[in-house]
């Protein structure tokens, strides 16, 4: 129950768009078509799911403060958390050439239409935020993979729901200047919005 | 009738293209096709079956529909503040104090909508469109009688601005017009459109001894913080000051409660649904499906009952705050709406879902259909889009190449 709750508060509550306003590089680039969308949206949930609970353990059994003591009890005042940052992107990196490389070889096209940007999950900022969410909160490797896998469907429903919007903006008259990136940001404020309404749901 | 189509003809001329007033030929084409009917004739190309019913027709269908709520709500404006304070008022004293409130209100917004809407169409070179009239309509409609006029203006400005006018007007946008100003107003000055104070007109009079101005919700909502018994019994002992079974399901199916100036009663919404069902303008399937959605949702959280809210009688969420009245003017704009048959069911149903959940489950907002259409609204066209993509696939398998 407590994961189930756990799981709607990374995907509604606590969206990694719409609430820290984070992977916004991705979210606003990748959002012309809906099919483009759901391949990025269906890598980050793969990205999340998989690295989130790896960093898990490394965090756990390598990097905190006494972490090492499954070697040998020398290392009890060892604290290597500033090594944090490079290790999780290192494993975030890793990960992204994985998918690269299977969505290279079983969906080319949508390799193609993803282009710079399935590399550049690697730097997505959303995907290193919820794995330092994750140490920050003291997850237990369970709630990790939940809240790993939460965020990445929250950001996966916000990527295609904007993509659906911008494929039917093809259809408006939006103002010269605002063309392009200005009415998608304009939008991303007006979901945001619309994403208040689960703010403040505890469960 | 004669001497207006003369003197329109007369005026004419400056307003075409190389007249002296070339750049005003939208403001002054609104104006005269809100006189008479247009008489624009379809070129040898182009479609040449015509339906009578054109977007001035359909808009002004929906400021019809919302006449009775209207008039309802500017009389339940004057009736509260009697009540209040514990005057006996005839049914004129009543609507005359309720129109002196209401009335500015509706007057605000429709020249700060038709203003922007006029300047747009000066600016961008598209015919006024008759979406404001509606949308001016709506604003006065979803807010207390009691907001201040600037906030009623910026309010809609901003909308009209931000979530229609940006995307190129009428019939463009993604977020329903009038549901964007109040949310705007809900997030920017929360202190004036919601809480026990705003709902009720006291002027400088005072209120009797033990008047509460608190919303069905607000009282309902309240069960779950404090031990006052179940929900039913909270609204029966609520404001008795006032008389006897105020928020009695019959009096709040009719509508003499506090709230916002049109969305108090669910007949008088219901008699609205009633004239947009009949011309065609507003769909059943959303009114249906969010009444459902609302329903089936009580039921399910009366399963669970964790607390008194949550076994609330679901029937009384048909009839407590704006669920009626946002279900059948806000949810059923068919812009922002879904526009597949089967979306919308999916629509209708998840907005009735969501404004439960949000109701009961979220303490931070009391009413939730603001926020379910706007969710919702966002999330049209993606159900749009998969509904599509489902209908492609499956004439596909029947096609034999």
């Amino acid at each position: 129950m407590e994961l189930i709750n756990l799981g709607i508060k990374s995907i509604f509550i606590e969206n990694m768009v719409f609430a820290y306003f984070l992977g916004m590089c991705s979210f606003l680039a990748v959002s012309k078509k809906v099919s483009t969308a759901f391949g990025l949206g269906l890598a980050v949930v793969f990205v999340l799911t998989i690295t989130v609970p790896v960093n898990w353990l490394l965090n756990e059994y390598v990097l905190k403060e006494g972490a090492l003591t499954w070697i040998s009890a020398d290392f009890a005042a060892t604290d290597m958390t500033f090594l944090r940052f490079i290790m999780f992107i290192a494993v975030i990196a890793a990960m992204v050439q994985l998918v690269e490389m299977v969505v290279e070889k079983f969906a080319p096209s949508l390799y193609g239409s993803l282009g710079i940007f399935l590399p550049l999950i690697a730097v997505n900022c959303a995907i290193l935020g919820s794995s330092l969410f994750m140490a920050q909160r003291d997850y237990t490797v369970a709630e990790a993979t939940v809240f790993g896998f939460g965020s990445g469907f929250g950001f996966f429903l916000a990527i295609i729901a904007l993509a659906a919007i911008r494929e039917k903006l093809k259809y408006s008259n939006v103002p010269n200047g605002l063309k392009g990136l200005g009415i998608t940001m304009l939008i991303t404020g007006l979901m945001g919005m619309a994403f208040m309404s689960f703010m403040g749901i505890s469960i | 009738m004669k001497f207006l189509r003369d003197l329109l003809d007369k005026q004419k001329p400056l307003f075409q293209k190389g007249g002296k007033l070339e750049q005003f030929y939208y403001a002054f084409e609104a104006g005269e096709t809100f006189l008479f009917s247009p008489k624009h004739t379809t070129g040898p190309k182009g479609a040449h079956i015509k339906d009578a019913i054109d977007l001035k027709r359909m808009m002004i269908t929906v400021v019809i529909a919302m006449i009775p709520c209207l008039l309802f709500g500017i009389w339940n404006v004057g009736e509260q503040h009697f009540l209040a304070t514990g005057q006996a008022g005839t049914f004129l004293e009543k609507f005359g104090l309720g129109a002196q409130l209401v009335l500015p209100i509706v007057i605000t917004a429709y020249a700060a909508g038709g203003l922007v809407e006029a300047a747009f169409a000066v600016i961008r070179k598209h015919p006024i469109n008759e979406g404001f009239l509606v949308t001016g309509m709506l604003i006065p409609l979803v807010v207390p009688a009691t907001l201040p006029l600037w906030q009623v203006a910026l309010a809609t400005v901003f909308a009209v601005v931000i979530a229609k006018e940006v995307f190129g007007g009428t019939g463009m946008n993604i977020l329903n017009v009038a549901m964007t100003a109040r949310a705007f107003l809900y997030f920017a000055y929360p202190s004036q459109i919601s809480g026990d104070q705003v709902w009720t007109y006291l002027g400088d009079k005072a209120p009797v001894e033990g008047f509460s101005g608190a919303t069905a919700l607000a009282v309902a909502y309240n069960t779950t913080v404090s031990d006052i018994g179940t929900v039913e019994q909270a609204l029966a002992e609520h404001n008795t000051a006032l008389g006897d079974g105020m928020f009695s399901f019959f009096n709040m199916f009719w509508g003499a409660i506090p709230g916002s100036i049109g969305e108090t009663s669910t007949l008088f919404a219901l008699i609205g649904a009633l004239i947009l069902v009949a011309t065609g303008v507003g769909s059943w399937k959303i009114i249906v499906g969010v009444f459902g959605g609302a329903y089936g949702m009580g039921l399910l959280l009366n399963a669970l009952a964790v607390n008194e809210f949550m076994a609330m009688p679901p029937h009384y969420h048909l009839v407590m705050g704006g669920l009626a009245f946002g279900a059948v003017f806000m949810a059923t704009d068919p812009v922002s709406a879904a526009q597949t048959e089967m979306g919308k069911w999916i629509y209708g149903i998840l907005i009735g879902v969501l404004t439960v959940i949000i109701r009961v489950l979220n303490p931070a907002y009391p009413e939730g259909i603001m926020l379910a259409v706007l969710f919702m609204n966002v999330f049209a066209p993606l159900v749009d889009y998969y509904i599509v993509q489902a209908n492609k696939k499956r004439r596909l398998q029947r096609a034999t190449v």
